[in-house]
């Protein structure tokens, strides 16, 4: 078997009492989109979070491309090409879409200073592409609506050429039109080699669009699935019984 | 989420957009002509006077070059109570320096011409280095910087007493002294040649920002807007430059300047003040300051943490590193004040800068620097440290009574900031 893209060792983590992930393994081949499903508080951001580097682990180990890896931070985490999509959409609200897309990566010019035009000429680029839509590039994020707001957020994890793409819940907030358009970017990725964690409550748009989904409850893996291998009933019992009707059977 | 209604650009434009002229910044020049013009009225003309203007500049440096570090403190969110304290102990670092250090323990004699720029590197450093460490607490230890600050204000106020034993200490080097106003000024034509150098990099620079702009298909403003942007600069530029040429040197002041130079003043002859260096420091601290906030990475991430903290960090941007350095910065600038507020009264005396927080705390507020976080620019927290500096003075040159003195400007603050948060509101912004 070749070796994963991102493999995920036996991950905990506690805040205060709650245990939010118990002891979850799993992994991403690349060329891969692996759903993450589960309840509202299942733990799937927070698991994703520990790969981004948002949180540190209280154990388990990481490992990407077959070796381990140390995540303690975001910069780390973008050392290792990995790109991250929040639920939260962590934008500055106070700045324009170009600024929070280049936000910790500016362009520069010759002098070291950063360098404006640039950023505004790619970022217009990029956006063309996800919300053609797309007009209001030098207004602070605040003005924009929820789902522009999101195709910054998108436009930011696709932009720096990520190996490892965390989407959580990246089109929650989107029409169906812009939903579309994320759904096909995601598969021109995955045609690209990509390894993409994808999170969303959506079970009919994951099976569409995942190899395989994982799902969680109450911080636990209740378990791991070929999309082939299920239907979308198995995926809901799952999600709501917390037991895997395959392995019942 | 269809964009429709902004596809098609707003047909019309007034002519004041066109002008891209940030309207909240007209509003504040408009307030300062108003007070001006209001004090000009009850003082019959003495405000504005050549004199009153030229002191009125001198007088707003100390607290306007805090105020520029004061913006970027703000912005991400926390406040320094400390910055008059931390001006107390750089003055007392660099008065001993000059008078006792250097001349007792290296053995340099009084009048060496290294003396004040090493009194001024030791205090820059010195006022760095504690920013740096207040920063530390803030950043790393996570201590409020309400709190840490607090803290400093007592503590480095009292830091100066011990330095000096509580004692005024003076007379500072002759060199040091002219970076405090009325003692160092240009000149009436290195003045001009400074106005008219620093007009054409404004010009050269707007240019080359629309170059750039067009490089890219960016939409730029019409021509005429570009030359009207640019003739309102010329003017005001040279205008001030004018006006400060225009204030001459009194007969008795050039007759002792003649005679230390062992001659005798001619009848005819006069000379004006020109451009004090003190101001033209502040001028290139605000431009220095500027070019942080607009063109570095720097300022992006002081501006980005302060619209959201978790947002920076999750970007990769090193929020705790970042606040040390906007600390260490400030304690820099706390410095240079100290450097002109000494030289200025041509000593250190232990209250100096006091109070002096709450007036450059006011300044970068009235400025447009939202307590909020993610918002404030440079040249409004001088702006609003002019208009502070104006407000005190015209009351004095009124002969309003110190208590209503302190009043007013109290009820000015809290006013302004209330007009900023209805403008604002307006605005839809945050
Ligand atoms: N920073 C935190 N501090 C304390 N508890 C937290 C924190 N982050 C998450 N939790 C808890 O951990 C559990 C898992 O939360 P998580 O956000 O991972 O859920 P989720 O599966 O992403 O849910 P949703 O579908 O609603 O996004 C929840 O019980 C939550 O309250
Ligand atoms: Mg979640």
């Amino acid at each position: 078997m070749a070796t994963p893209l991102v493999d995920l060792k036996d991950i905990s983590i506690s805040f205060g009492g709650v245990r939010a992930v118990d002891n979850v393994s799993i992994n991403l081949m690349p060329g891969e989109v692996v759903g993450l499903l589960g309840h509202n508080g299942a733990g799937k951001s927070t698991l994703i979070k520990i790969l981004s580097g948002a949180y540190q682990k209280d154990s388990g180990e990481i490992w990407i491309d077959g070796e381990k890896a140390e995540i303690n931070s975001p910069r780390d985490a973008r050392r290792y090409n990995i790109e991250t999509i929040y639920q939260t959409l962590a934008l500055a609200d106070n700045l324009d879409a170009a600024s929070n897309l280049f936000l910790g990566r500016e362009l520069t010019t010759a002098f070291g200073f950063v360098d404006e035009a640039k950023m505004e000429s790619e970022t217009k680029k990029i956006m063309a592409r996800l919300n053609p839509n797309f007009k209001k590039l030098g207004e602070p994020v605040s003005a924009l609506s929820g789902g522009q707001r999101q195709s910054v957020a998108i436009a930011r994890a696709v932009y720096f050429n990520a190996k490892i793409l965390i989407m959580d819940e990246p089109t929650a907030a989107l029409g169906v039109h812009e939903t579309q358009m994320v759904a096909d970017l995601i598969k021109e990725l995955k045609a690209q080699g990509l390894g993409i964690f994808l999170i969303s409550h959506d079970t009919r748009e994951m099976l569409d669009l995942c190899d395989r989904v994982s799902v969680m409850k109450n911080g636990a893996l209740v378990g791991t699935e070929r999309v082939e291998d299920v239907t979308e009933d198995d995926i809901l019992s799952m999600i709501i019984l917390g037991k895997n009707p395959k392995e019942a059977a | 989420m269809s964009d429709a209604t902004q596809s098609t650009p707003a047909p019309k434009r007034s002519a004041l957009q066109a002008l891209e002229i940030d309207t909240r910044l007209l509003g504040m020049v408009g307030a300062f002509i108003v007070v001006c013009l209001v004090f000009n009225v009850l003082t019959d003309g003495r405000f504005l006077t050549p004199r009153n203007i030229f002191n009125l500049t001198i007088q707003t440096v100390s607290v306007a070059i805090m105020a520029t570090g004061m913006v970027f403190i703000i912005v991400t969110r926390h406040i320094d109570l400390a910055c008059g304290a931390l001006l107390a102990t750089c003055s007392a670092i660099m008065a001993m320096t000059q008078t006792a250090y250097l001349p007792q323990l290296v053995g340099l004699p009084l009048g060496h011409p290294a003396i004040p720029w090493i009194a001024i590197a030791v205090g820059m450093s010195a006022g760095a280095l504690i920013g740096a460490f207040q920063g530390w607490m803030v950043g790393y230890l996570a201590i409020p910087a309400f709190i840490v600050t607090l803290g400093g204000l007592l503590i480095w106020r009292n830091v100066g007493w011990y330095l000096t034993n509580g004692q005024t200490i003076g007379p500072l080097d002759p060199t040091f002294m002219q970076f405090g106003g009325i003692n160092g000024t240009l000149g009436t034509t290195w003045s001009w040649i400074i106005g008219i150098l620093a007009v054409v990099a404004a010009i050269w620079a707007l240019f080359s920002a629309r170059r750039n702009k067009i490089a890219h298909d960016f939409p730029v403003k019409p021509m005429w807007a570009e030359l009207v942007n640019a003739g309102i600069i010329a003017t005001a530029v040279l205008g001030f430059i004018a006006i400060l040429n225009s204030y001459e040197i009194p007969r008795g002041r050039l007759r002792r300047l003649f005679e230390a130079r062992g001659e005798t003043l001619p009848d005819d002859f006069t000379a004006a003040y020109g451009l004090p260096i003190s101001v033209l420091l502040l001028i290139a601290i605000a431009i220095g300051m500027t070019v942080i906030a607009k063109k570095t990475r720097l300022g992006r991430y002081i501006f980005a943490t302060g619209g959201n903290p978790d947002a920076a960090e999750l970007s990769g941007v090193n929020t705790r590193l970042l606040t040390v350095k906007v600390f260490a910065l400030m304690g820099a600038l706390c410095a240079i004040s100290a450097v002109v507020a000494s030289a200025r009264l041509t000593n250190h005396s232990n209250d100096i800068g006091t109070l002096d927080e709450l007036r450059v705390i006011a300044a970068a507020v009235i400025g447009g620097t939202a307590l909020s976080g993610g918002i404030g620019t440079i040249h409004g927290a001088i702006l609003g440290a002019l208009i502070m500096q104006s407000l005190q003075s015209g009351m004095a040159m009124v002969g309003v009574d110190a208590p209503l003195q302190n009043i007013v400007v109290g009820t000015v603050l809290v006013v302004a900031v209330l007009v900023d948060i209805i403008y604002r509101k307006r605005l839809g912004a945050k």
